[in-house]
């Protein structure tokens, strides 16, 4: 009989809090967590609000030799996954070959690679740190996590800028299944705010420039939604083979049943016309569960805020469910409050989607006041909606045409 | 400032150490443990201090921080 999987802990630092928890209250009560920038002059830039990390000081959490040494983003991957791994309390319940750590960034080390290149044309190559390669590359975050927890199984990163920590999770699922390792710290984490990220973002227009209401300016599905809000952060959950969770009496936040992967090969930011690739995205990732249209109680959108994700995407649920099913289904999206985390973000989204199956609550798109036009779903505007739920999908898409889809299910014993 | 004390306080901010560790005879793998990237970003701070460079045979002779005192020092009285 073929494996199950389920979440046995989850970590998450982001705009909206610095533990799991805490993100989650703050995504049920609709509390923004995007400002004007802070730690990167927002002057020069058309978009000049971010989800950052409020009060982050790096050495609550590391010490000083380890903090200089590890890029931010790695710093919020490390976080969220102590968080997610203490919460399993799967440390001493494990073989150290028998633990993996799949994490994802779509970026990596962007804040290092800009000081280095400074320092490399004002001073010369001699000058560059030694350690400029091993906090620059963005697989050092599950590297490190390795190290951290000592997790010595398979260990990679996945690269699919937004979709990145969707698929650190579905092929994580996938390895437990073929029975490769029996538990995996899987997620993924993001730290873009500097000056060419933030500038990069800014000039191919996909950021919101409502920089007068920060706090609204994240509306996905709106009719004056204007582009995404760039956030930083990380989130990281342990999934583990459900034998060896219930074996030793783990507590169970969810279980993953499958997912689905797709390329749109239409274009490199742009989603496929009617949002074709996200569709098929979707239904796989329902045959994968074993599960159909009907069965579906909740979907997590990818919900970016921009004109063209959110009325594809719209389009891609009415494929994959039908369209009468699609207009009975919730669908929300938290990024109307955490902002885009990027490669962070699909980890996120999965963990809420995890925590609304226990809790039988949708989060709400906390920012939607008027749908825009072809963005007819009911997208739990404004409010959290109680519901007890079975079954759901939280999707991801990313700039190469990347969709992911994860298919949860609320666990209420074997 | 003494040649010492400015030694001193680049390997506590390179190496994250206490300044008690700090002693003359620390060896910089061994006592203060620095890898070989550490070691190397450590040079690389002695250097951008005190205005020299180093080539990389005399660097892997200075393995504890008497030996980089006394090298420093030597430059010094070149100069």
């Amino acid at each position: 009989m073929e494996k199950r999987v389920v979440i046995t802990g989850a970590g998450v630092i982001g705009p909206i809090g610095k533990t799991a928890s805490e993100n989650w209250q703050n995504a049920v009560s609709g509390r923004s967590g995007i400002r004007r920038m802070t730690i990167v002059d927002p002057e020069q830039f058309t978009s000049q609000i971010a989800g950052e990390v409020k009060d982050f000081d790096p050495l609550d959490f590391f010490d000083r030799k380890l903090a200089k040494r590890i890029d931010r983003y790695t710093q919020f991957a490390m976080i969220a996954a102590r968080e997610a791994y203490a919460d399993s309390g799967i440390e001493n319940s494990i073989e150290s070959e028998r633990l993996g750590v799949i994490i994802g960034s779509g970026i990596g080390g962007i804040t290092t690679l800009e000081h280095e290149h400074k320092i490399a044309l004002e001073r010369g190559a001699n000058r560059i740190s030694p350690f400029f390669c091993p906090m620059m590359i963005s697989n050092i975050a599950a590297g490190r996590v390795g190290i951290d927890v000592g997790a010595k199984g398979l260990n990679f990163s996945t690269v699919t800028a937004c979709a990145s920590s969707g698929h650190a999770i579905a092929i994580a699922v996938d390895m437990i299944k073929l029975g490769r390792v029996d538990a995996i710290l899987a997620g993924g984490s993001e730290a873009p705010l500097t000056l060419t990220g933030v500038g990069g973002f800014c000039q191919l227009k996909a950021l919101s420039t409502r920089n007068d209401d920060p706090e609204t300016a994240s509306r996905p599905f709106d009719r004056d939604r204007d582009g995404f809000v760039l956030s930083e952060g990380g989130a990281v959950v342990v999934l583990e083979d459900m034998e060896h969770a219930l074996e030793r009496g783990a507590y169970i936040i969810a279980e993953i049943m499958g997912s689905g992967m797709t390329c749109d090969a239409y274009h490199i930011t742009a989603p496929a016309e009617k949002g074709e690739g996200s569709a098929r995205s979707m239904k796989l990732a329902m045959k994968d569960a074993g599960i159909k249209p009907e069965d579906i109680d909740y979907i997590n959108a990818h919900g970016t805020s921009t004109f063209l994700n959110d009325i594809n995407e719209t389009e891609a649920i009415k494929t994959a469910l039908g369209s009468e099913k699609a207009m009975k289904t919730p669908v929300s999206s938290t990024k109307s409050v955490t902002g885009h985390m990027l490669g962070a973000g699909g980890a996120v989204e999965a963990i809420f989607t995890a925590f609304a199956l226990r809790d039988g609550i949708l989060p709400p798109t906390a920012t939607l006041q008027n749908p825009g036009e072809g963005c007819d779903l009911d997208y739990v505007p404004g409010k959290a909606r109680k519901a007890d739920i079975m079954y759901a999908l939280s999707n991801s898409l990313g700039f190469g045409g990347h969709n992911v889809t994860i298919a949860l299910k609320k666990y209420s014993g074997k | 400032m003494s040649l010492e004390s400015r030694v001193t306080d680049i390997i506590i901010d390179k190496l994250g150490v206490k300044p008690e560790q700090v002693t003359m005879e620390a060896q910089f793998d061994t006592d203060l443990g620095a890898d070989s990237i550490d070691q190397y970003e450590l040079i690389m701070g002695f250097e951008d201090a005190f205005g020299l460079r180093i080539d990389e045979e005399e660097a892997t002779k200075l393995t504890t921080v008497g030996k980089v005192v006394n090298y420093l020092r030597e430059k010094d009285l070149e100069q």
